[in-house]
């Protein structure tokens, strides 16, 4: 039952070349992103002007609450604690499982629940809760398909987004036995039947289950209010079941009070799944005597989070809401899946997103800043106005200034000495002529990095110079 | 340093640019509309909810009572569910006396899993979005019970009905536990196509209560 890890996958070009050539992926990818798109389009276009202006005010929300989010850190603190919940600090992914597998072992249960959340991915929690003796059973559906298929999460909101109804009921049929209640031996791959292999699989998991793991997609700083959207009621099993529950959630999921999610709660369905609202919404304020959990943990993360917010360019990455919009409209997403860009967040945010919290020490990550055309459709599409081709291209600057391009130095001061010396030009395209047939299409060593997503061009058999002498007829070339 | 002071330290060391004067506080504008005007209340309600596979009907104040009973009847429903403060009247004509799940005495998970349904009222609906909030109020209860029964019949009285989703913000109170229901239970999980009937209850009935002569 071990979990699959982002850890040791190749670079966005080297994956993405890969992903491409699969065409079952490349049919489900475009079915799936074009439905959500028509989806988001149509119930977008239904609020008129007013999506322009909720637009604007909640980037202005977000960019207002990062500004200041020491102080809303405090205040979301105090209201939590007044409330009956529990506060807990992490500086690093280490750290928040540390204290999220205490808290756990503190229950003497060995099993928890766990709602679809982006943080616990990306601190892989499950791992870690693995090494101390605890299974996490994921709940939502897709993230469900991905743990029983030992898979890796592909896309925000639609985990399992790379695969198609047939692998989902052969995953299914395969796996589920192994977790618990098994699938009915005459699965079909109706989407209804999966839904109901889910339902039964984990039924009596939610009624015994007695600590639950979520994440928040708000946490609101007056009120201590923790905000989960959902749909199929997995949160609310989570959410209002266990005696225990530990949410593990991003320091920049705040939001400043109560009354911004008429503002959030507009733009996050609308923009997500593409309905007018997500059929569970869950909202919660500490501890409810006789309804619900009775112990409530609140985790913290940091986790790369103020790296991002020091850069003022790169910081608007914190507003982003999870909708996974701009993943939907990505030309770049739509052909080479989630798994290319080699983290839990894929497409044009992961892109901007990932090296920002990882830094950009990795080949992967330094890589990620160039997965993209900038044609600009995810800015046009993010509900929180973040402009992702602008921090692409700051990052590409970063990544090109750092000392790991001396090879492109190298080569550009030798293309120097050639150019400068018109003998030394001729030389060298005679020779490229007499060689032409042995250029391959994709380049060796370093500049390989260039072919990856282009081919070297044909040599041609003579230089112009050389043509244009021999036409003329008056002079040899090399003066 | 404990993790709370270093992480307070890189937050305040992140906004160096953040002039020293600049006021937390933003007032608020609200530029954005309060509702969409898109057409008359319990008419869009109604047409949101159907668009989610809800099954809705709209009743007379005083048919409440007969028309909870027909409901759970079509159902099929006998072991019925109530919170402790639902009007007696409304279940009055139900032939097998429904059983009360309160916070002081709360039924057990089996017991809620074994039910056939639950009936409820509602704190406010949204009718733009088709939503329904319950906020864990006497005539609503504990959360679970609207949630392990595979089927939930709410009340929705007219005047609990506002247009939209900044109207409905400003009426409910965050310190409650709050449900916002917009149909049955659903996923979109496989092939982003959207399918009823998960986790949640399969079956939302509403029962639309126009307001009274």
């Amino acid at each position: 039952m071990s979990s699959a890890t982002f850890l040791g996958m190749p670079p966005f070009p080297e994956a993405a070349r890969t992903a491409v050539q699969d065409s079952r992926l490349r049919y489900n990818l475009r079915r799936a992103t074009r439905t959500i798109r028509d989806k988001r389009g149509l119930v977008v276009d239904e609020l008129g002007d007013d999506w322009a202006r909720l637009r604007a005010e909640g980037a202005e929300i977000k960019n207002r609450t990062l500004r200041h989010l020491d102080h809303y850190l405090e205040q979301l603190e105090e209201s939590v604690t007044r409330a009956g919940g529990h506060v807990h600090w992490a500086r690093d992914a280490a750290e928040a499982n540390r204290i999220v597998t205490g808290l756990v072992q503190a229950t003497g249960e060995t099993d928890v629940v766990k709602v679809k959340s982006m943080a616990t991915q990306e601190i892989e929690l499950n791992n870690a809760l693995e090494a101390a003796g605890i299974t996490a059973y994921e709940t939502d559906l897709a993230e469900l398909i991905v743990q029983l298929g030992d898979d890796l999460p592909s896309h925000i909101l639609v985990p399992a987004i790379h695969l198609g109804r047939s692998q989902i009921r052969e995953i299914f049929l395969e796996q589920m036995a192994e977790w618990g209640t098994p699938a009915p031996p005459g699965l079909t791959d109706d989407p209804r039947a999966l839904a109901e292999a889910a339902r039964t699989h984990l039924r009596e998991r939610f009624l015994r289950t007695r600590t639950a793991v979520s994440g928040a997609n708000f946490a609101v700083a007056d009120s201590g209010t923790l905000v989960v959207l959902e749909s199929e009621g997995n949160g609310r099993m989570c959410l209002t079941l266990p005696q225990t529950l530990i949410s593990v959630v991003g320091i920049e999921k705040i939001v400043p009070t109560w009354n911004d999610l008429e503002v959030f709660m507009q733009l996050l369905p609308r923009s997500s799944t593409g309905e007018r609202m997500n059929p569970y919404t869950s909202t919660w304020t500490g501890v409810t005597p006789g309804d619900g959990p009775r112990e409530f943990h609140l985790v913290l993360l940091d986790n790369g989070r103020t790296d991002v917010l020091a850069d003022t360019v790169g910081r608007q990455a914190l507003r982003c809401i999870r909708c996974s919009a701009c993943l939907n409209t990505c030309p770049v997403y739509e052909r080479t899946g989630g798994h290319s860009y080699g983290s839990v967040y894929p497409g044009p945010i992961g892109a901007i997103l990932t090296p920002q919290l990882r830094g950009t020490g990795s080949e992967v990550d330094r890589a990620l800043p160039y997965a993209s055309s900038l044609c600009g459709a995810c800015y046009e599409v993010c509900p929180v106005a973040i402009d992702i081709p602008e921090v692409l291209v700051h990052l590409r600057e970063e990544v090109a200034g750092r000392k790991g391009h001396a090879g492109e130095k190298a080569l550009m001061a030798g293309a120097e000495t050639v150019f400068s010396s018109s003998r030394t030009l001729g030389a060298v395209q005679r020779a490229a002529g007499l060689g032409r047939g042995l250029v391959p299409r994709h380049l060796p060593g370093p500049a390989g990095a260039w072919t990856d997503t282009r081919d070297v061009p044909d040599v041609p058999a003579e230089s112009f110079r050389r043509w244009w002498n021999g036409r003329d007829g008056a002079q040899e070339e090399g003066r | 340093m404990s993790a709370r002071e270093t992480i307070l330290a890189r937050v305040r060391a992140a906004l160096a640019d953040v002039p020293d004067d600049e006021p937390v506080h933003r007032p608020r504008e609200r530029t954005y509309l309060d509702s969409h005007a898109v057409g008359p209340t319990l008419e869009v309600l109604q047409d949101r909810l159907v668009d989610y596979r809800a099954l809705v009907r709209r009743v007379p104040a005083d048919r409440i009572g007969a028309e909870v009973a027909a409901a759970l009847a079509r159902r099929g429903a006998r072991r019925v569910v109530v919170p402790p403060g639902l009007p007696g009247e409304w279940t009055a004509q139900v032939g097998v006396e429904p059983r009360t799940d309160s916070r002081e005495a709360p039924l057990a998970v089996h017991e809620l899993d074994a039910a056939d349904g639950v009936v409820t009222a509602c704190a406010v609906a949204i009718a733009e979005t088709g939503t329904i909030v319950l906020d864990g109020g006497p005539d609503q209860g504990r959360r679970a019970i609207s949630l392990v029964p595979d089927y939930h019949l709410c009340v929705v009285r007219a005047d609990q009905v506002v247009d939209g989703v900044p109207q409905a913000v400003r009426l409910l109170d965050p310190s409650r536990p709050l449900t916002w229901i917009s149909g049955p239970s659903a996923t979109s999980d496989i092939e982003l196509n959207r399918v009823e009937g998960v986790h949640g209850p399969r079956t939302l009935e509403v029962l639309l209560v126009e307001a009274g002569p």
